[in-house]
């Protein structure tokens, strides 16, 4: 097993480090959303944009989240510059987010569309920032940084019976090393936690942080049962059936695998909201993958491992998303999307820790500049959740 | 060859690694189980007597609770196990939406 105790990266002015170097377009709603995709495509595959279908119309909560979410990502230790694409009159306050990333010590511009005279001016005016922006992190170089600043949200998603079997596992030695070392680890998706939260639980290192984990799965339990529907057909997915999965406790309790097997639960946080405990958190995220893993790199994760047994495409804007699956044949058939093939654990009796190595191996690849499978591809996806109607 | 894996001692279902056909034997330690009906890839083979009301267990945790007996040797899934969480339907005495109603199979016929 090699030994890694640092990586090239990008240390950042509030003491994060990064493991990309984007300049981030962010569209304050969804009226400026093409204007910002298209500025971000000037500058590929440094651009990045935050696409999004709210920034109007939403109340309280909701609007708070959406803000909360666009500023957690002006501030993400990936992005080295920022520009807000307003429309002018959205609820979302552009200068609000450029403030975030400018104290963040993250160089930041604001056009609007309705101020700059439409489209084709903000695009043009726009692509003027974004190549300047990209040309100074251009000369930008990596630095030696400890694994111990790593935040690595682990996700599953296609679950099948090979995901509890062998992927889930070896991402969970990969945890439990890196939390070894000093670094984060952060596990989302709550209802995939029902029927193996008292496993998770009886790690906390407080006991405040196993009542909270408690809290939050029994609130979305209840939310199930007030829809007055069996949660079957959701969790597990009508593609995890096939795939042999049978209940929700079944799924739960081989995806938490991937959270680590010896790690303790030191914190549960809301959605986005940000990962400052060492050790593993838990967030308080929907099951959906892209907005699970939009929730879980906007409170800090730079990177995410991410196991799938039938195959899926997804990404992110700004983190590289490592796909890693147990399934032979998935791994033939959708081999241009996965990074790690850890099938053999199955097929050939492959010792976990071995898998899991190879695994370790490709998590440092990555966060010193390999590009993932998602990244080669320009999966981008971004979704921030919400919980209540637009209005 | 492994056919099925049993994760825990305590688990009374194995997962099968390959499609397994009816008279095939399961051999996990101690346990010799005859297949009783096709098992396909990825789902899990009894490997003893569950009766219905008994909780199934693998990952040495509860799965969820057998609908009805399910003989050593039979597949099982989502027409002989039914889940302790999140069960609405349950709760409020309906049946589940049509498109969703996977959890007993045999009652769409």
């Amino acid at each position: 097993m090699s030994a890694h105790a640092s990586f090239p990266g990008y240390p950042r002015a509030d003491g994060r480090v990064g493991v990309r170097n984007h300049v981030l377009v962010v569209p304050t709603v969804i009226c400026s959303a093409i204007v910002a995709e298209r500025i971000a495509q000037a500058i590929a595959p440094v651009g990045a944009a935050l696409p999004h279908l709210a920034g109007c119309g939403q109340l309280g909560p909701d609007m708070a989240l959406t803000h909360d979410t666009l500023a957690a990502y002006c501030r993400h230790p990936n992005v080295g510059a920022v520009i807000v694409v307003a429309l002018g009159c959205e609820q979302v306050v552009a200068q609000r987010l450029a403030e975030e990333a400018a104290r963040a010590g993250k160089p930041a511009a604001v056009i609007a569309i309705q101020a700059e005279g439409g489209t084709v001016r903000t695009t043009t005016k726009g692509i003027e920032i974004a190549r300047r922006m990209a040309a100074e992190l251009a000369g930008v170089e990596r630095r030696p940084c400890d694994i111990s600043s790593l935040v690595v949200s682990v996700k599953c998603g296609g679950s099948d019976y090979t995901s509890g079997l062998a992927s889930n596992p070896a991402v969970g030695r990969v945890a439990d090393r890196l939390v070894d070392a000093g670094g984060a680890v952060v596990l989302g998706e709550v209802a995939e936690i029902m029927g193996a939260e008292h496993l998770l639980a009886a790690r906390a290192s407080r006991p405040d942080a196993a009542a909270q984990l408690l809290r939050i799965v029994n609130r979305v339990e209840a939310e199930a049962i007030a829809l007055g529907l069996d949660i079957r057909g959701t969790q597990p997915s009508p593609g995890n059936i096939r795939g042999g999965l049978t209940t929700i406790e079944e799924k739960s309790l081989g995806a938490t695998h991937k959270a680590g097997e010896r790690t303790r639960l030191e914190a549960v946080v809301a959605y986005a909201a940000p990962i400052t405990a060492r050790g593993l958190t838990v967030m308080d995220t929907p099951g959906l993958d892209v907005e699970s893993v939009t929730g879980m790199v906007g409170g800090g994760a730079q990177v995410v491992l991410f196991t799938t047994g039938l195959g899926t495409p997804t990404g992110n804007p700004i983190a590289p998303v490592i796909k890693i699956t147990g399934n032979g044949r998935t791994a033939a058939a959708m081999a241009d999307n996965l990074d790690v093939d850890v099938s053999r654990v199955i097929a050939d009796a492959e010792p976990l820790d071995d898998a899991a190595a190879r695994l370790f191996d490709e998590l440092i690849a990555v966060v010193s500049g390999k590009p993932t499978a998602a990244e080669r591809l320009g999966h981008r996806e971004f979704a921030i959740h919400r919980r209540n109607p637009t209005i | 060859m492994t056919t099925a894996l049993r994760i825990s001692a305590a688990d009374n279902v194995a997962t099968a690694l390959e499609a397994l056909a009816p008279g095939a034997t399961v051999q996990i330690d101690e346990i010799a189980v005859a297949v009783t009906e096709t098992i396909p890839r990825g789902h899990k083979v009894a490997l003893r007597e569950i009766r219905a009301g008994d909780v199934v267990i693998k990952y040495g945790s509860s799965i969820g609770i057998a609908s009805s007996d399910i003989a050593a040797g039979a597949h099982v899934h989502v027409h002989n196990v039914a889940s302790s969480r999140g069960r609405g339907d349950a709760a409020h005495s309906q049946p589940s939406r049509p498109g969703i109603r996977l959890a007993e199979p045999d009652a769409d016929a």
